[in-house]
C-alpha cells in the first residue's frame, strides 16, 4: 500500500529475542539486524533484510553474490559512506549508525581505506601525488613510496592515471587506501575491470597488505574463484547473509585460476 | 524521436539551474538593448511629435527693433510658411519666498488667440485675458521649482518701475523644452523663468507699439534654412539683426537633441556590448553543457541515430534558455523602456508621450538571442557528432594530464597538493580556462562601463565647479557698463573680489564653417574663472589671440596659429580677424575666450563689463541678494553652487535611473556567468570530489578545493576585466562627443572597487550555492557509476 512506513514493514529486532550469540569484544565491527530500504515514490527497495555480522581484526572476507544482492550496500555502510534504515553498525566502540556527517567523515578518514572497480584516482594528480593525498590527512601514515612498494609498483611514480594501465592505477588505488594504515580495507569488486593477469596482480597486492599489515580487508567479487584467497566467504541473497564458510587453507593468489 | 524529446525535458529539468542563468543572461542582454533603443526611439517619435503639434519654428532671429510691416513682408517670402513677430525682454523678477533675484523672459502672446507659431500647452489655469496687462502664463518648469499656481503673483521691473504680475496659467513650450538663460550652463529653474504676456501690454511696457524684436519663422518641407538665414541677416541689418540660426541652433533644441544623439549611442553601443557578451556567455556555458553529454552523444550515435537528430537535439536545448531569455528580456524591456521614457518625458516636460519599440530592433534582439543559443549549441556538437561513437564513448580529452609548465620549472614540489590540483586543472585545458576567464572578465567589463558614467559626471563637476567656475556669484548687467558700474559692485554687502567680463554674442567663420557662440573676454590675471589644457593644468591667459575650447576648434577646423574671422552680432556689429593663441580642455559647450583689455579694443569700448564675478562672504549673502534684486542694472545672478544643486537633481538623476538599470543587468549576467562556471566546474569534478569525500576529506575542504579554482580564475578576471571595461569606456568617449557635453576618460577608483565587489558577490553567491551542492552530493553514486 502506498505511504506505508518502513517501521511497519520491518520486523522487530529478531535477534534480541531469538538471543543472538554473545558479542565478541575483539570485533572490529559488529552489525546487528541491519536493514536498508531505499523508498521510490510509492516502490519501497529492500536492500538489506536484517544482517548481523561480526568481523574480526586481520580477518581477509570475501563477499559473493547475485547482481542486486546488497552486497555494496553492506560495504559501503560498513565504511560510513551511507548508513542503514535501522539496526546497529559498530565500529568498536563506535555507534556508526547513529553518526552525523561530520563523525563518519572522521571515521573514514582515520580508519577505512576504499578501493573500488573504477579506480577513482584523481587525473589530475600523479601516482605519487593521489597517494599523498591520502597521507597527508593521515596521522601515522606509511611513507607513499613505500605504501606504493607494497603494490609493486617501484617506478613509474611520476605518471599521471591516464599513463598509466587499469592494473597499474587499481594498484595505485591501493596504495592510496592503505597508505594511512586503516584498520579496514573495502574493496567493491577491485578486479572488475581487469583482465586475468592484471587481476593476479592487484590481487597479490592486497593479500600482501592483509598479511603484512593485519589490516580487515572486505572484497567485493562476482569471482568465485577468489573466494579460495579470503578466511571467510559470505554469500549474499537479495539483502540477507545466506552462506558462510571458512577456508581452514587459504590459497594465495598466485594459486587461484578461472 | 518522442523518447528524444522526453529526454529533452528530463535533461531540461535537471540542468535547470543553469538553463535559467541562460536565459537570464540573455534576458539581461535583450532587455538592456530593447530599454535602450525603445527609450531612444520613443524620445525621438515624442520630441517630433511635439514639435509639429505644437509649431515648433525652423528659424529664429533676435534684433533691436523692427516695423510689423516688415514681419508681414517676411511671410511672404518664397519657402517661408508663417513667422510670428513677437516682443521678448528679460527683465528683472522677485519671486515670493526667494531671497535671490530671479530672471524672467517676457515673451508676448498675439493680442488675441494663440500664436501661430511655437504654440503653448496648457497645463492649468488659462492664458491671459487680452487686454489684461498684469496677467502671465508661466512655463512649467519655473512655476514647479517655485511652487507657483495659477493665482500666484510676481513681481517684475517692467522699464525701470518695478509691477506686479499674476500668473493665471501654467504652460509648456517647444521652444523652452530646456529652460535655459543664456550663457548659463544648467537650466536654473528657480531663478529663471519664462512669461508669456498679451503683446499689447509688454509693447507698451517696452516702448514697441507697432514694432517687433524677435521673428520665427516656419519653413515649407523640403525648403533649406541657410539661404533663408542669409537672406534674414542681409534684411534685418539695419534693424538691429542678433544674426538668425535654424532650429539646429535653437538652444533649448540643441540641449534636447544632443541628449537624444546621446541615447542614441548608449541606446546602441551599450546594449550592443551588453547582447555580444551575453552572446558569447550563451554559447560558451552550453558548448560545455553539450560537451559534457559527448557519452550521450556517442551512444544515440551507436544506436544509429543520425547527426542530425542528434544536433536537433540539442540545439532544442539550446533553444528553450535562448527562447525563454528572449521573450523575458523584450518583455522587461518594453516595460523598462516605457518607465524610461516616461521619466524622460518628466524631465523634459514633454506634454505628450509617444511610445514605441522598433519592430526592426525587436527582430535583432531576438535573432541575436536565439542565434547566441543555436550556434552554441551547433558548435558544441559539432565537435561531439564528428567524433566515432567509440572515440566518443571515452571521457573528453583522453589523454588527460601530462608533465606541464609545473612540472618543467620544478614548482610543483612547492605547491600543496591541492593547489596542484588546481594549476593543473587550469593548464590542462588553457582554452577552457581562458574562455571562462573571459567570460567572468566581459562582466566585470560591463560593471566598469556601468559605474563610468556617473564617474563622468563627477568629474565634470569637481572640474567645472571647483576648477573652472571659482565665483560665488555671478551678476549680468542689463547691458555693458563702464568700469565705474563694476567698481560700484565692492560696495555690495559681502562682496570680496570682483572680477568683470565682457560676453558678446559673435559668430567664428574659418574657411567654408562658421559657429554662433559667445566671446568670453576675462581680466588678464584673473583668479574666478580658468582655462585648462589637455593634461588639465591651468593655462595663463595670453595677452592677444582665441582660446578655443577643443571641440569648438574641431568644429570649425582650425588649430593653434590660424586665423579665423569673428564677427560680433550686437552694437556696432564690427568685424576683425583674430589668431587662435591655443585650443584649451573643456567638457561643457563651445565658447572662445580673450583677454577682455584685447576685447575691449577690438570692439572700440575699453573698460566696458557685461558682468562680474564675485566672491561673497556666506554670512552676507542674503543682504547681498536682497540688494542685487533692487539693482536696476543687474539683469541676472548665478550662484554655482545652486547651479549644481540643479544639475544634481535633474540630470543626475536620470543617470542615476539608467545606470541602476545598466548595473543591474551587468550585475545579473556577472551571477550567471559564475555560477554556470562553477555548476560545470562542478559536474565534470563531481567524480573526483567524491572519491575525495571518500578518502575522509571533509566537505569543507573539498569545498575549498573547488572554489578555488573558482576565486583563482574570478581574482585573474577582475583586472583584465577592469582593463577592458576601460577601453570600452574609451570607445564611448570617441562615440559619445557632442556640442553641448563631452565625456571625460576618467574611470574611478570606486568604479573599479564596484566592479570588483559584484563579481566577489556573484563569486560568493555561487560559491553558496555550489557549496550546498557540495553537500549533497551523493558519494555512492559518483562512485558506481564508470567515469
Ligand atoms: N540509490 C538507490 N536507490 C534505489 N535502490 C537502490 C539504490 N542503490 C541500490 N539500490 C537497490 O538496492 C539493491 C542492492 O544494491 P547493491 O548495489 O547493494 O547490489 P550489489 O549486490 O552490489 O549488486 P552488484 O553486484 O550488481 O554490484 C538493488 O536491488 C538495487 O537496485
Ligand atoms: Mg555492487
Amino acid at each position: 500500500m502506498a505511504g506505508t512506513g518502513s517501521s511497519d514493514t520491518i520486523p522487530r529486532d529478531r535477534s534480541a529475542a531469538a538471543g543472538a550469540p554473545p558479542a565478541d569484544p575483539s570485533a572490529v565491527f559488529r552489525l546487528r539486524d541491519v536493514w536498508k530500504v531505499y523508498r521510490m515514490g510509492e516502490v519501497e527497495v529492500f536492500a538489506l533484510r536484517g544482517v548481523s555480522l561480526e568481523l574480526q581484526p586481520g580477518e581477509f572476507v570475501v563477499l559473493l553474490g547475485p547482481s542486486g544482492s546488497g552486497k555494496s550496500t553492506l560495504l559501503n555502510i560498513l565504511g560510513g559512506l551511507d548508513q542503514p534504515t535501522r539496526g546497529e553498525v559498530r565500529y568498536r566502540d563506535h555507534v556508526l549508525a547513529a553518526a552525523d556527517e561530520r563523525e563518519l567523515t572522521r571515521f573514514r578518514r582515520e580508519h577505512v581505506g576504499f578501493v573500488f572497480q573504477f579506480f577513482n584516482l584523481i587525473p589530475s594528480l600523479t601516482a605519487l601525488e593521489n597517494v599523498e593525498l591520502a597521507t597527508e590527512i593521515s596521522e601515522h601514515p606509511l611513507p607513499p613510496r613505500e605504501a606504493l612498494e607494497l603494490v609493486g609498483l617501484h617506478e613509474r611514480l611520476d605518471h599521471f592515471p591516464a599513463q598509466m594501465s587499469g592494473g597499474e592505477q587499481q594498484r595505485v588505488a591501493i596504495a592510496r587506501a592503505v597508505a594511512k594504515r586503516p584498520e579496514v580495507l573495502l574493496c567493491d569488486e577491485p578486479t572488475g575491470s581487469l583482465d586475468f593477469a592484471t587481476g593476479k596482480l592487484v590481487l597479490e597486492a592486497l593479500e600482501g597488505i592483509n598479511r603484512e599489515l593485519r589490516t580487515l580487508t572486505v572484497v567485493i567479487t562476482h569471482n568465485a574463484a577468489i573466494a579460495a584467497m579470503g578466511d571467510r566467504v559470505l554469500r549474499m541473497g537479495s539483502g540477507a547473509i545466506v552462506g558462510e564458510q571458512r577456508n581452514p587453507v587459504k590459497l594465495a593468489p598466485a594459486a587461484l585460476s578461472w | 524521436m518522442a523518447v528524444l524529446d522526453r529526454k529533452l525535458g528530463r535533461d531540461a529539468r535537471a540542468l535547470l539551474g543553469q538553463l535559467i542563468a541562460v536565459a537570464l543572461v540573455v534576458a539581461c542582454g535583450i532587455a538592456t538593448w530593447v530599454t535602450m533603443r525603445g527609450a531612444y526611439a520613443s524620445l525621438l517619435l515624442t520630441r517630433n511629435a511635439y514639435y509639429r503639434e505644437y509649431r515648433f519654428a525652423d528659424i529664429f532671429c533676435p534684433l533691436k527693433r523692427a516695423p510689423d510691416a516688415l514681419a508681414a513682408r517676411i511671410a511672404h517670402w518664397p519657402g517661408v510658411t508663417a513667422v510670428e513677430a513677437r516682443v521678448v525682454e528679460d527683465v528683472n523678477l522677485s519671486v515670493p519666498g526667494l531671497a535671490e533675484p530671479a530672471t524672467a523672459r517676457l515673451i508676448s502672446l498675439p493680442a488675441q488667440g494663440a500664436p501661430r507659431l511655437n504654440a503653448l500647452y496648457l497645463r492649468a489655469g488659462r492664458l491671459p485675458e487680452p487686454g489684461r496687462a498684469d496677467e502671465v502664463a508661466a512655463s512649467e518648469a519655473f512655476a514647479a521649482a517655485n511652487q507657483l499656481r495659477p493665482g500666484a503673483s510676481l513681481a517684475a521691473v517692467l522699464h525701470g518701475k518695478w509691477q506686479s504680475l499674476r500668473v493665471t496659467g501654467i504652460v509648456l513650450s517647444p521652444e523652452y523644452v530646456y529652460e535655459i538663460r543664456g550663457g548659463d550652463i544648467f537650466p536654473d529653474n528657480r531663478r529663471f523663468a519664462v512669461l508669456w504676456m498679451r503683446r499689447p501690454a509688454l509693447a507698451a511696457a517696452f516702448r514697441m507699439e507697432g514694432a517687433f524684436n524677435d521673428l520665427s519663422l516656419a519653413l515649407a518641407p523640403g525648403v533649406a534654412p541657410q539661404p533663408v538665414i542669409a537672406r534674414l541677416d542681409r534684411q534685418l541689418e539695419p534693424w538691429g539683426g542678433l544674426g538668425a540660426y535654424a532650429r539646429a541652433d535653437q538652444i533649448s533644441n540643441r540641449f534636447l537633441s544632443d541628449e537624444i544623439a546621446q541615447d542614441r549611442v548608449t541606446g546602441t553601443w551599450v546594449p550592443l556590448i551588453f547582447l555580444a557578451v551575453a552572446a558569447l556567455l550563451v554559447d560558451m556555458v552550453l558548448t560545455r553543457l553539450v560537451l559534457m553529454q559527448r557519452g550521450q552523444i556517442a551512444i544515440l550515435k551507436a544506436f544509429g541515430y543520425g547527426n542530425g537528430a542528434v544536433a536537433a537535439h540539442y540545439v532544442k536545448l539550446a533553444l528553450l534558455p535562448a527562447l525563454g531569455g528572449t521573450a523575458l528580456g523584450i518583455g522587461v524591456g518594453a516595460w523598462f523602456a516605457h518607465g524610461l521614457t516616461r521619466i524622460y518625458a518628466g524631465f523634459f516636460r514633454l506634454p505628450l508621450l509617444r511610445f514605441r519599440l522598433e519592430p526592426a530592433a525587436l527582430l535583432l534582439a531576438a535573432g541575436i538571442g536565439l542565434a547566441a543559443g543555436a550556434v552554441g549549441a551547433l558548435l558544441a556538437v559539432r565537435g561531439a557528432v564528428a567524433l566515432a561513437p567509440a572515440e566518443a564513448m571515452r571521457p573528453e580529452a583522453p589523454a588527460g594530464f601530462r608533465p606541464g609548465l609545473l612540472e618543467r620549472l620544478g614548482l610543483a614540489g612547492w605547491l600543496p597538493l591541492n593547489a596542484r590540483m588546481v594549476a593543473r586543472n587550469l593548464q590542462r585545458r588553457p582554452g577552457k580556462s581562458a574562455l571562462n576567464l573571459l567570460a567572468v572578465a566581459s562582466a566585470a567589463a560591463l560593471l566598469v562601463v556601468c559605474g563610468y558614467f556617473l564617474d563622468a559626471v563627477n568629474y565634470f563637476i569637481a572640474l567645472q565647479f571647483q576648477q573652472v567656475q571659482r565665483e560665488d556669484v555671478t551678476v549680468s548687467f542689463e547691458r555693458p557698463l563702464s568700469a565705474a558700474a563694476v567698481h560700484d559692485l565692492f560696495h555690495l554687502p559681502g562682496v570680496g573680489r570682483v572680477e568683470p567680463f565682457r560676453a558678446v554674442p559673435v559668430r567664428l567663420r574659418f574657411a567654408h564653417r562658421d559657429y554662433r557662440t559667445v566671446l568670453l573676454g576675462q581680466a588678464a590675471g584673473g583668479e574666478m574663472r580658468r582655462v585648462f589644457d589637455a593634461n588639465r593644468r591651468v593655462l595663463p591667459l595670453p595677452g592677444s589671440g582665441l582660446l578655443l575650447g577643443d571641440a569648438l576648434a574641431e568644429r570649425l577646423g582650425v588649430h593653434t596659429g590660424d586665423v579665423v574671422s569673428v564677427e560680433v552680432l550686437e552694437g556696432r556689429r564690427p568685424v576683425w580677424r583674430e589668431r587662435v593663441a591655443r585650443t584649451v580642455y573643456e567638457m561643457l559647450g563651445m565658447r572662445a575666450t580673450m583677454d577682455s583689455a584685447a576685447l575691449g579694443r577690438r570692439l572700440g569700448e575699453p573698460g566696458v563689463a557685461s558682468g562680474a564675478y564675485l566672491k561673497v562672504d556666506a554670512r552676507a549673502a542674503p543682504a547681498l541678494y536682497a540688494q542685487l534684486k533692487r539693482n536696476p542694472v543687474i539683469n541676472a545672478v548665478t550662484v554655482p553652487a545652486v547651479e549644481l544643486a540643479g544639475f544634481r537633481e535633474t540630470m543626475a538623476q536620470s543617470l542615476w535611473i539608467s545606470t541602476f538599470v545598466l548595473g543591474l543587468f551587468a550585475a545579473i549576467i556577472a551571477v550567471g556567468v559564475i555560477y554556470n562556471g562553477g555548476r560545470i566546474a562542478l559536474s565534470e569534478r563531481g567524480r573526483e570530489l567524491a572519491s575525495l569525500r571518500v578518502l575522509g576529506f571533509t566537505r569543507a575542504e573539498v569545498t575549498r578545493l573547488l572554489l578555488g579554482e573558482q576565486a583563482l580564475l574570478t581574482a585573474a578576471a577582475v583586472p583584465l576585466g577592469w582593463l577592458a571595461g576601460f577601453g570600452w569606456c574609451a570607445l564611448l568617449v570617441l562615440t559619445l562627443r557632442n556640442d553641448t557635453f563631452r565625456l571625460p576618460l576618467v574611470v574611478s577608483r570606486a568604479t573599479l572597487a564596484f566592479a570588483a565587489a559584484v563579481v566577489a558577490a556573484a563569486a560568493a553567491a555561487s560559491a553558496l550555492f555550489l557549496r550546498s551542492r557540495i553537500r549533497h552530493l551523493d558519494l555512492i553514486e559518483v562512485l558506481k557509476s564508470r567515469e
